[in-house]
């Protein structure tokens, strides 16, 4: 079969974290082709030069969020992360994400991330069913435009892994569950609101964030975390105010 | 065989406008001792108050009164931003008023400093 890659063009000096919690850069070199991701840099080496590798990945196109890595220090997706765009001249170092258990080379366990998602309430949980029968939720309300502009979140840990409050803090919620709790308070038919206010107004909950933006500056989705953290200190100041917190 | 080390520092201006609310902060936290020690002085004796007052004309202690309020002008600009953040959520624009906090707090300092020397 006729290979659809492109020809190399030199060579590209490749270090990955190898080990759990303790360990060792190993250094490789992989071919540089044109339009290279980096997770086709770590696929290539687990491909050719060492199976042993361990890394997660499922859907290449950035939709599924298990690809996250540290590229050069700063996590990215690595899937839609061109190598042109992070090493143009120089090597690339790719580590696992901070702030987890580190399991084996490039694999976190993700379980403590998604705890959290557990502790802010990060389900739906239904409310009363309107008169009607369905609720009417009009798109150009505010609450709606809300939702919208977190929804959106593929839970990669990407904004979990560059937040220096959780590097603070460990026990803090972080941004992505944060993110998803902000979406069900504005969801008019959830039945769980002020449980869930109280679940993410803790120490370790929203006020918790220190307002470095990292989440809003990494997040490959572009959403804005911090906009829905600061959304549930204002709710969660108000509720206060009002006696309903 | 090693430990990974954590992290790099993030370099994007929401990290800087949070570094420089801090450092600016605990500058004027370390000030506030010595201007209340001055104070202090006043209560004591009138000489003591002349003395302390004769020490705040020296040049270097001038120039850091300039470096002061650039630092008061830095945090309160920087907090008016965090506010508009928090309260208001001006996300999109949060470089930009960096950008404004950092230009104001200079612009204080300089007119201060031009003032007084």
């Amino acid at each position: 079969m006729k290979s659809r890659e492109s020809k190399p063009n030199g060579f590209l000096e490749v270090s990955i974290w190898r080990g759990a919690e303790e360990g060792a850069f190993q250094h490789f070199q992989v071919p540089r082709r044109e339009s290279q991701t980096v997770l086709d840099v770590v696929t290539y080496i687990q491909r050719h030069l060492d199976p042993t590798l361990a890394y997660r990945f499922a859907c290449r196109v950035g939709v599924c969020g298990s690809c996250a890595m540290k590229v050069n220090g700063i996590a990215r997706w690595t899937c839609r992360t061109h190598v042109s765009a992070v090493a143009t001249t120089g090597p690339l170092e790719i580590a696992p994400l901070d702030h987890l258990p580190r399991l084996r080379d490039l694999v976190c366990d993700m379980g403590p991330f998604f705890e959290k998602w557990k502790q802010a309430r990060g389900a739906f949980v239904p409310g009363a069913v309107p008169e009607t029968g369905f609720a009417a939720i009009d798109p150009d309300s505010p609450a709606r435009r809300q939702v919208e502009a977190g929804i959106e979140c593929i839970g990669c840990g990407i904004c979990y892994s560059e937040c220096d409050t959780v590097a603070w803090r460990p026990e803090y919620l972080g941004p992505a569950a944060l993110n998803r709790a902000w979406t069900l308070q504005n969801d008019e038919r959830d039945g769980a609101h002020r449980k869930r206010l109280q679940a993410v107004a803790g120490d370790a909950g929203c006020h918790a964030c220190h307002n470095q933006l990292s989440c809003n500056e990494r997040c490959p989705k572009k959403l804005s975390p911090a906009a829905a953290i600061a959304g549930l200190k204002r709710a969660s100041a108000v509720a206060a105010l009002k006696g309903r917190l | 065989m090693g430990a990974l080390s954590r992290r790099v520092k993030p370099g994007h201006p929401g990290y800087w406008a949070a570094v420089l609310q801090r450092l600016s902060g605990l500058l004027l936290a370390l000030f506030l001792p010595a201007h209340f020690a001055l104070l202090g002085a006043g209560l004591h004796s009138t000489e003591g108050l002349d003395e302390a007052l004769a020490w705040t004309r020296s040049p270097l202690v001038r120039v850091a009164e300039a470096g002061l309020v650039t630092a008061l002008a830095l945090h309160v600009a920087g907090g008016v931003r965090l506010l508009l953040l928090e309260f208001l959520g001006w996300h999109a624009i949060q470089k930009s008023l960096f950008s404004l906090a950092c230009g104001l707090a200079t612009a204080t300092g300089l007119l201060f400093a031009l003032n007084n020397f």
